[in-house]
């Protein structure tokens, strides 16, 4: 065997090291898929093979009741989100002066960082005052959406910002040259070259919001229990084999999603790819 | 920026648009964000009475009426459990920073340094996680750490658990659950792609040419790294540790899932207070307490984000 150049030994080093992060990663996910199918109560000891408690989440009332809910909040908040993020992210791109635009990209990016608690209490405080005034909104559906949206919002903004900061204005001035009006502008040319960005800006903010427990707890009233915080309340007593099994449930949807949301945006990416070289040797 | 209006024609249209991308996010927030703090902060100036809480400004006899106090913070600062919630929350909040910062750090740079082909692969790879629930991620844990899960073993099997012991961070070295380990270990877990992404994304755009330049001039590997890679990487240094730091302070979920009686922070005192002893005023004033804490961090954090946008213009 040859000696190993510092090179060589470096890239080693950097094959471990993702290697053991990716491990790192990915471990807690391999667990969870794996003892759902394990017929023992006690989720950490294999033992055997089993689908019961995919049977028993059938009969679960208290679980598929929390998923319901939790998909409608998660499709509100998705498609609220998209909108005012794809409004945020243009106010911060295209019209970079305005007044009192280091306060709104503060708030917009504050939610990003700020702790759940101080969130939702805040949102909390105010949403009680109204209520002794005005009489309305009961806790439920619409105050979790609130919360959800605000945080939505913020993922959003980064998402479709990012894409807009990289986007060519040209292609939208060269439009305007030709005689579209602004609507159009925005329909054809813009509209399209952000499709990526805001079907994955809609994904990101529907899945946080079926993963959030602190906003919605504070949130929710007595008649909305959201599934994750049927699974906080459950989690909190111990181990839980039904857990493992939404867990599993809820992973599998989620990276058939993912994987057929990347395929779609690859295969428009190969065809728009295609259409502009067929486009250039035309003209060539 | 000036803009002339000729006074005979209406507002454009596009100045319409303006007023409308501008407006319809800002005043949301206004109205979503910043006035709940306002509140927050009103709410935490003013007593319980009995059931409700004490309005700061009444309509007595004709007179109007102020009534502030400050006995929440007085509270705050005088018992020494909430101090020391607050130390303990800043605390394994830095652990975890570092602990984030040196996984990541060598992470997301053998990533940037891996071939061009890869490198969306495994970016991908990292942002998976981010798809799947965080609550069940961290569920997962309490199994991986419990008395006979995976974990505990191959770690006891290495001899990890009585240097944990030893070190203080677990009772004894048959218990890894309900610790300030297993807290930790969660922490650093669910936290470590919020430092990675920021710093592949420094670390990717990178001019190579100046690390040449380096060791061309004479440089060792080690001194072009420190000299070079790292001053180049400080605003994704910054970035990363602040999206770990910030949350991690009032973090909630993780400690009461992994953390045991051991380990009070300031995210669970709160939650306590509200939910518990109906306290609101003081949950607001912990609430007012912890955002007076992390707001040195937040502007530095809004001002690198700022900093690196331009660069990457």
């Amino acid at each position: 065997m040859s000696r190993t150049t510092p090179r060589q030994a470096g890239r080693r080093l950097g094959r471990a090291w993702l290697l053991l992060g990716f491990a790192f990663l990915y471990l807690p996910i391999v667990a969870l898929v794996l003892y759902s199918f394990s017929d023992s109560p006690v989720p950490t000891r294999w033992g055997g093979f089993t689908l019961k408690w995919y049977a028993a989440l059938g009969h679960d009332r208290e679980m598929l009741n929390g998923l319901w809910l939790s998909l409608q909040i998660a499709f509100l908040t998705a498609c609220g989100a998209v909108v005012l993020g794809t409004l945020a992210a243009f106010a911060l791109v295209k019209y970079r002066r305005f007044r009192g635009r280091t306060l709104f990209s503060g708030m917009v990016s504050a939610p990003l960082v700020m702790p759940e608690v101080i969130v939702g209490l805040s949102l909390l405080l105010m949403l009680v005052s109204v209520q002794r005034v005005l009489g309305f909104p009961e806790r439920g559906l619409l105050t979790i959406w609130l919360g959800h949206l605000l945080v939505g919002m913020a993922y959003a903004t980064v998402v479709v910002q990012a894409r807009l900061q990289e986007m060519n204005p040209q292609l939208e001035e060269a439009a305007m040259d030709l005689g579209a009006r602004p609507g159009q502008v925005f329909l054809l040319v813009t509209l399209p070259l952000m499709a990526q960005s805001l079907a994955s800006a809609w994904l990101l903010t529907f899945t946080l919001s079926l993963d959030d427990v602190v906003l919605s707890a504070f949130l929710s009233g007595p008649g909305a229990t959201t599934l994750p915080l049927v699974i906080f309340s459950r989690a909190r007593l111990g181990l839980d084999p039904s857990v493992n099994a939404i867990a599993t449930v809820l992973v599998s949807v989620v990276a058939v999603g993912v994987a057929g949301a990347s395929y779609l945006i690859a295969r428009a990416e190969r065809e728009r790819l295609r259409a502009a070289s067929q486009a250039q040797r035309a003209s060539g | 920026m000036p803009v002339a209006v000729s006074p005979a024609k209406p507002r454009s249209r596009p100045g319409r648009g303006r007023l409308a991308v501008i407006g319809l996010p800002y005043g949301w927030l206004l109205v979503f964000f910043l006035l709940p703090f306002l509140i927050l902060v009103k709410i935490s100036l003013s007593e319980m009475d009995t059931v409700v809480i004490k309005d700061l400004i009444t309509w007595a006899d004709g007179r109007l009426q102020l009534t502030v106090t400050g006995a929440n913070f007085g509270y705050i600062a005088q018992d020494p459990l909430y101090l020391e919630t607050y130390l303990a929350s800043l605390k394994y909040a830095g652990i975890t920073t570092a602990c984030c910062l040196l996984l990541g750090y060598p992470f997301a740079y053998f990533m940037a340094r891996a071939r061009s082909t890869v490198q969306p692969a495994l970016l991908m790879l990292v942002m998976l996680p981010f798809w799947t629930s965080f609550l069940l991620r961290v569920y997962a844990w309490k199994g991986l750490l419990g008395e006979h899960g995976w974990v505990t073993q191959a770690l006891a099997a290495l001899g990890i658990n009585s240097l944990l012991a030893r070190a203080g961070l677990v009772p004894d070295a048959a218990q890894l659950m309900n610790t300030p380990f297993s807290l930790l270990v969660g922490m650093v877990y669910t936290y470590l792609p919020f430092m990675i992404l920021p710093l592949y994304a420094h670390l990717s755009k990178m001019d190579m040419r100046l690390l040449e330049a380096a060791l061309d001039l004479g440089a060792t590997p080690w001194v072009a790294f420190w000299r070079i890679t790292v001053p180049l990487s400080k605003a994704g240094i910054i970035a990363g540790s602040m999206l770990v730091f910030i949350p991690c302070v009032g973090e909630f979920v993780i400690p009461e899932l992994l953390g045991g009686p051991q380990t009070l922070m300031i995210g669970r005192v709160l939650w306590d207070e509200f939910f518990s002893n109906n306290d609101w005023p003081m949950a607001s004033g912990l609430a007012v307490v912890m955002i007076l804490l992390i707001i040195v961090p937040l502007a530095l954090f809004h001002r690198y984000q700022a900093q690196s946008r331009e660069a990457g213009q």
